[in-house]
């Protein structure tokens, strides 16, 4: 076994090893004088107004949901857009140039496929009407 | 005709099939969202979806007898890609059929879920043609989240929701694992093609590479929970309970069927070097599956769970087919699954035909004197049950599917004796509960307070006709279905399968 690991390892019981210390150390330290205001949650120094568990309605979720599904298009096409180049020629680039005639649009047409699966979705959403609000 | 996968045109050809049953599932959903939910809408948006699927059935049978091969790649041609293909869309378009006459009923008005049995399809195709860990996980995803929204399907049914949420939670546990094992596979060979995973570890002499060894078995457990194999099986009945009848069917017959054939191609391709370090684990799920499934079975006084229980038995079956290791396992496994699903689906089209929305006909006592009743109903019942018993000649498909596994699992080079031995204890044993639901129908009397049968639909009706017919003339005349299989098997040679790694030399690790 190499010892590649052995930082890690280290670094892991001393955290460990810190964290209960705290604890142990705050518990032993303390002194308790319990009042209403200390009891309280801490938020930015606001009295809280209620309880967390309160009821949204399910259109935050659905809005929430679209924007995840529209939002992961993008993500795939930096990548993509990065890489375009080498994508639309069928040979390696020579001094970052694709050479003459050797261009394709396999690049483009992948994307034009995932692009147009996306739309159909869209289109569904748009017509399940869960882009209106009331 | 040979593909070259590396040719974009022609893995699009070589993936014809499935491309044109996710864009015409893609179509088929704008046009369920176009109007507005109706129970006439409903049953065109399911007719559509039963066309589609039985011309991507048309256009499989035609691939599988042109016999294509392909070159390395990330997909495979093979013969049984194709047969498993077939048996997937038979399941399909028989849980589309059913949907359309449980959803009437039920007033379930949401044509989408006709689309997404399409879209689950289309999953367990793309798992069974997947040569490559990454598009498999690509198929199980989109099997997965299509089947945990059917689930739920029925929206006024509060055990329907409760099914649909246990189903999610343990299947993205389960996808955890299975994510696990592929990257720690990846980890010890660097690479997630199957041809090449299983080169690299007879040229680097893998086979005790601790990480390579942990990676499998993940793998191995993220498929015992789809195929629901015990102990990993504890979903299985409270899921199948709350779905909605026909989808419980699919689930017990599609998606277990489609886990398996991508579970047995990643073995036999990938890991038959490995074979004496996983026939263990095989081994054992098989023994405790089959014991397990079939002892609880025959406590169960619901219907659904009873069928529940019994698939988790057949896991077992199949699973002793798996250890043996061979190709002819390849062959056990698709005759096994055809003989299955028209077994299942079957029982559960009767209880669709059977049931009404206030009485669901899930228990056994409501079977009782069906013969008197129902004598047609009665018969096919008794035949389904046969079939899963695996009776010869009555039981048609079921005896030959029985008589296959036992096949692979004695002629391997290492045979599967102890296996062969529980699996015949546990089929008596699952007599006792076949046989029982048998005996009620024709030997109990009518309830005196019991409800009247409604008269059943026509959908239902075709279902139990051509699986009877299917059944019965297939277990007389079984080669068709076992040529189709054997003709053009790419997976593996049985001289490289079935060989067992000699003994584990004792050189240490780098």
């Amino acid at each position: 076994m190499d010892r590649t690991y052995l930082p890690v390892l280290l670094l892991l019981g001393f955290v460990a090893l810190n964290a209960v210390a705290m604890v142990a150390l705050s518990t032993m330290v303390l002194r308790r004088r319990p009042a209403p205001v200390k009891d309280q949650p801490y938020e930015s120094g606001i009295p809280p107004l209620g309880d967390a568990r309160e009821r949204f309605s399910v259109k935050f979720y659905m809005v929430a949901m679209l924007f995840i599904i529209f939002d992961i298009e993008t993500v795939f096409m930096i990548p993509w857009g990065v890489y375009f180049k080498q994508l639309s020629c069928t040979t390696g680039l020579v001094n970052g140039m694709c050479p003459a005639g050797m261009t394709s649009f396999f690049g483009l047409g992948e994307m034009l496929v995932f692009m147009v699966i996306l739309l159909f979705g869209f289109v569904y959403v748009w017509k399940k009407g869960a882009l209106q609000w009331d | 005709m040979n593909y070259d996968l590396s040719i974009p045109m022609q893995l699009s050809a070589a993936l014809l099939p499935d491309l044109l049953l996710i864009g015409g599932a893609m179509v088929l959903m704008l046009v369920a969202a176009w109007r507005d939910e109706s129970a006439e809408h409903q049953r065109a948006v399911g007719i559509g979806s039963i066309l589609l699927a039985a011309g991507v059935l048309v256009m499989v049978l035609v691939q599988g007898a042109r016999g294509a091969t392909a070159g390395p790649g990330v997909i495979a041609v093979d013969s049984f890609r194709w047969a498993s293909d077939a048996v997937f869309l038979i399941a399909g378009i028989i849980a589309l059929a059913l949907s359309i006459e449980y959803n009437s009923r039920e007033r379930i008005d949401t044509a989408e879920s006709h689309v997404l049995v399409l879209f689950a399809v289309a999953g367990m195709m793309l798992m069974v043609a997947s040569r490559d860990l990454m598009v498999l996980f690509l198929g199980i995803e989109l099997m997965s989240v299509a089947v945990y929204v059917l689930a739920g399907m029925n929206r006024r049914s509060g055990r329907s929701a409760e099914s649909a949420l246990k189903y999610f939670l343990l299947g993205a546990f389960s996808t955890g694992f299975l994510l696990y094992g592929i990257a720690l596979v990846y980890g010890a060979t660097g690479t997630t093609n199957l041809a090449t995973i299983g080169e690299r570890i007879n040229t680097f002499n893998l086979q005790q590479t601790p990480m390579l060894l942990v990676g499998i078995a993940l793998l191995l457990v993220g498929f015992a929970f789809k195929i629901a194999a015990a102990p990993f099986h504890m979903w299985a009945p409270d899921v199948y309970e709350g779905a909605p009848t026909p989808i419980t069917g699919f689930m017990a017959a599609g998606v277990k069927a489609g886990a398996f054939a991508a579970l047995l191609r990643v073995w036999l391709e990938a890991f038959p070097g490995v074979y004496s370090e996983w026939h263990k684990a095989v081994w054992w799920l098989a023994a405790i599956t089959m014991i397990v499934g079939n002892l609880v079975a025959l406590q169960q006084r619901n219907l659904k769970r009873m069928l529940a229980y019994s698939s988790i038995g057949h896991t077992g079956f199949i699973l002793v087919a798996l250890a043996s290791g061979t190709s002819q396992a390849a062959t056990a496994f698709v005759f096994y699954l055809l003989a299955y699903t028209l077994a299942t689906m079957g029982a559960f089209a009767v209880m669709v035909s059977l049931g009404t929305s206030t009485s669901p006909r899930e228990s056994i006592e409501d079977y009782h004197g069906l013969w008197q009743e129902r004598p047609g109903m009665a018969v096919a019942m008794t035949v389904f049950m046969l079939a899963l018993l695996g009776f010869p000649i009555f039981g048609g498909m079921g005896f030959f599917a029985k008589w296959y596994v036992l096949q692979a699992a004695m002629q391997a080079p290492a045979p599967q004796t102890r296996l062969a031995v529980i699996l015949v204890i546990t089929t008596a044993v699952s007599a006792g509960y076949y046989l029982s639901l048998v005996i009620a129908m024709f030997m109990k009397p009518r309830p005196a307070g019991a409800a009247p049968l409604p008269p059943s639909g026509a959908w239902s009706r075709a279902v139990i006709a051509v699986s009877v017919i299917i059944i019965l003339v297939f277990g007389a005349w079984p080669d068709p279905v076992v040529n189709l299989v054997n003709k053009h098997s790419s997976l593996g040679t049985p001289a490289q399968t079935a060989m067992p790694r000699p003994a584990p030399e004792t050189a240490a690790l780098p």
